[in-house]
């Protein structure tokens, strides 16, 4: 667990603070998106977790330990770091770029052999192929997924994400989202990501520190931000169209009604739209006006018809948590 | 194909030099070019050259590459015009005048040389190796820092391999130079190939002249094909 208390951070010569008395907890093994425009102190926020920005007053807890009593290198290392563009080592082959850290812990070199080959399998990416590539041959994308693989090669309990997929044209970047959050599920770290997307922020946070001026304006699941944004900056940085983000937040597999074994019979060979179970409602949504009917059907991954999904389901789930803009 | 280039090139330009000294070793113009020019005294004054810009070169490297780094360091950054600035003045005095003053410190051979030599050095090496790592993106740096790497390792595994090329070629630009500068340590008992030159002005003989004007230049265009490849290599 993170924990910020009172933190307060004023550059010198400047008239205001960066951060201003910001608290703030980070559950173990949960996503918290820091967002906001730029100049809102997301980053700085950040950095101060790793030490590469130390904060003017307050403290901050790692495991209830203050950072100021940890060495500084140690801390490091504890913590994988990913920026925009990775700052991959370009004179380094992408093996080399992933060794870096297990390196610096002492490991032996067989070890980091293999774990050079584990990581680059976890990114989906074939070890054999990347492994002695340098960073200019690979696309924007490799390059994320192999700067993903050398923040994760130290086993870090806690990573610091800043803007890793800024830079990625937007097809990739949600493919990479997609990507991160399934190899999440396995690592289950405890992660700072911080973005100016807010449509990121509500795809990837289990919660979202929304900030303004270096202070949090809202902390809360990204639902809770949709349906109930603080004030009018929080609404104006979602931008509207709060229930259409809601539905992409459900899961079709997770609203579905079931269907008993004889209506599944029934189902079969009606011309609706059918989804797989991870498909949002939002895309749901889509397929009924499309399809032009009040209900899909969701199939399993083995692409057997196991629920359905109809608009009045949609309606009720949305208005169950209270659009109040 | 250039790095198999190159080598050839050197080899080309190695050749061109052994004909001429063989040309004029063999058919010498006179008894007065026979006793001057032989294969010992030519291979002695071209050992005497290398020692010259050999040492000075790496007095140079020794000195400025950690002088760059120290001022490329946040702390001593704000010096880093200054240094410049005064080393640029060093290069715009005369060489001869810098010679001559080297000899009233430390006598005649070729230590003043050396001295005046290594002045000159300083400069293309200096001011490359302050380029090569300001030009590390800071980003880089960053990221090599926040993963925990320490300060002497983000130097020398990170910020020395990015800015190797641009020390290279400052290392270079120096050592051509100073091939050719270092035709004046004769002037001050420092020996190598300038004798040849001032030998053969003072006898009049063209043979002896044109052999001791050419031998640097073919020096200093192989230095220049060799470090090239060095620095080609050292890009990543």
């Amino acid at each position: 667990m993170i924990r910020f208390e009172n933190v307060v951070k004023r550059y010198p010569g400047e008239a205001t603070d960066a951060v201003h008395n910001l608290n703030l907890e980070i559950e173990s093994g949960t996503i918290c998106m820091l967002v906001g425009p730029s100049g809102c102190g997301k980053t700085t926020t950040m950095k101060m977790i790793n030490k590469l920005i130390r904060p003017s007053s307050g403290a901050i807890l790692i495991g209830g330990r203050n950072i100021d009593t940890v060495d500084t290198i140690e801390l490091r290392l504890s913590i994988g770091y990913i920026i925009q563009d990775t700052g991959l080592f370009p004179h380094m082959t992408v093996g080399e770029n992933i060794a870096v850290v297990p390196g610096e812990l002492g490991w032996k070199k067989d070890r980091i052999s293999s774990r050079i080959d584990e990581l680059l399998d976890l990114v989906d990416l074939n070890p054999k192929a990347f492994r002695n590539k340098k960073p200019n041959e690979l696309s924007g994308g490799q390059k994320q997924r192999v700067g993903v693989a050398r923040a994760l090669a130290g086993d870090p309990p806690i990573m610091l994400m800043d803007e890793p997929f800024g830079a990625l044209d937007p097809i990739t970047r949600a493919r990479m989202q997609d990507e991160f959050l399934r190899i999440q599920e396995k690592i289950r770290k405890t992660i700072v990501f911080v973005t100016h997307d807010v449509e990121e922020a509500i795809k990837m946070g289990d919660t979202i520190a929304v900030l303004k001026l270096g202070q949090i304006v809202q902390l809360s699941s990204p639902m809770e931000i949709l349906s109930n944004p603080s004030d009018p900056f929080v609404s104006e940085l979602i931008g509207g169209r709060n229930s259409l983000k809601m539905l992409s937040l459900m899961r079709c597999g997770q609203i579905m009604k079931t269907l008993s074994p004889a209506e599944v019979e029934e189902a079969r060979g009606s011309p609706q739209g059918i989804l797989g179970m991870k498909a949002t409602a939002q895309d749901a949504l889509s397929e009924m006006l499309r399809t032009g009917e009040r209900f899909i059907f969701v199939e399993d991954e083995r692409h057997d018809v196991v629920g359905v999904l109809d608009f009045e389901n949609l309606l009720e789930r949305v208005n169950r948590h209270g659009i109040t803009s | 194909m250039v790095s198999l280039r190159s080598p050839l090139k050197i080899v080309l330009l190695g050749s061109i030099g052994v004909l001429m000294t063989v040309w004029v070793v063999e058919n010498p113009q006179d008894s007065v070019v026979a006793r001057l020019v032989t294969y010992d005294k030519v291979w002695g004054l071209l050992l005497q050259h290398f020692y010259l810009v050999g040492a000075s070169a790496l007095l140079a490297v020794v000195t400025s590459v950690p002088l760059g780094i120290a001022l490329t360091r946040p702390r001593l950054k704000s010096w880093a015009p200054r240094v410049l600035a005064l080393v640029n003045v060093c290069q715009t005095v005369p060489s001869l005048a810098v010679v001559a003053l080297s000899v009233g410190f430390m006598g005649v051979g070729s230590r003043p040389a050396i001295i005046a030599l290594w002045i000159y050095a300083l400069l293309p090496i200096l001011s490359n190796t302050l380029v090569g790592f300001q030009e590390v993106d800071p980003a880089i740096t960053e990221a090599a820092h926040g993963m925990g790497m320490k300060a002497w390792r983000v130097l020398f595994r990170v910020e020395l391999p990015m800015a190797a090329s641009m020390i290279m070629a400052g290392i270079r630009t120096a050592v051509t130079i100073t091939i050719g500068s270092a035709i004046l340590a004769a002037f001050v008992g420092g020996g190598g190939m300038g004798n040849l030159i001032i030998a053969g002005n003072n006898i009049s003989r063209a043979q002896v002249l044109v052999l001791g004007a050419a031998l640097p230049v073919l020096m200093a265009l192989m230095a220049d094909l060799f470090f090239e490849g060095i620095e080609k290599r050292a890009k990543y």
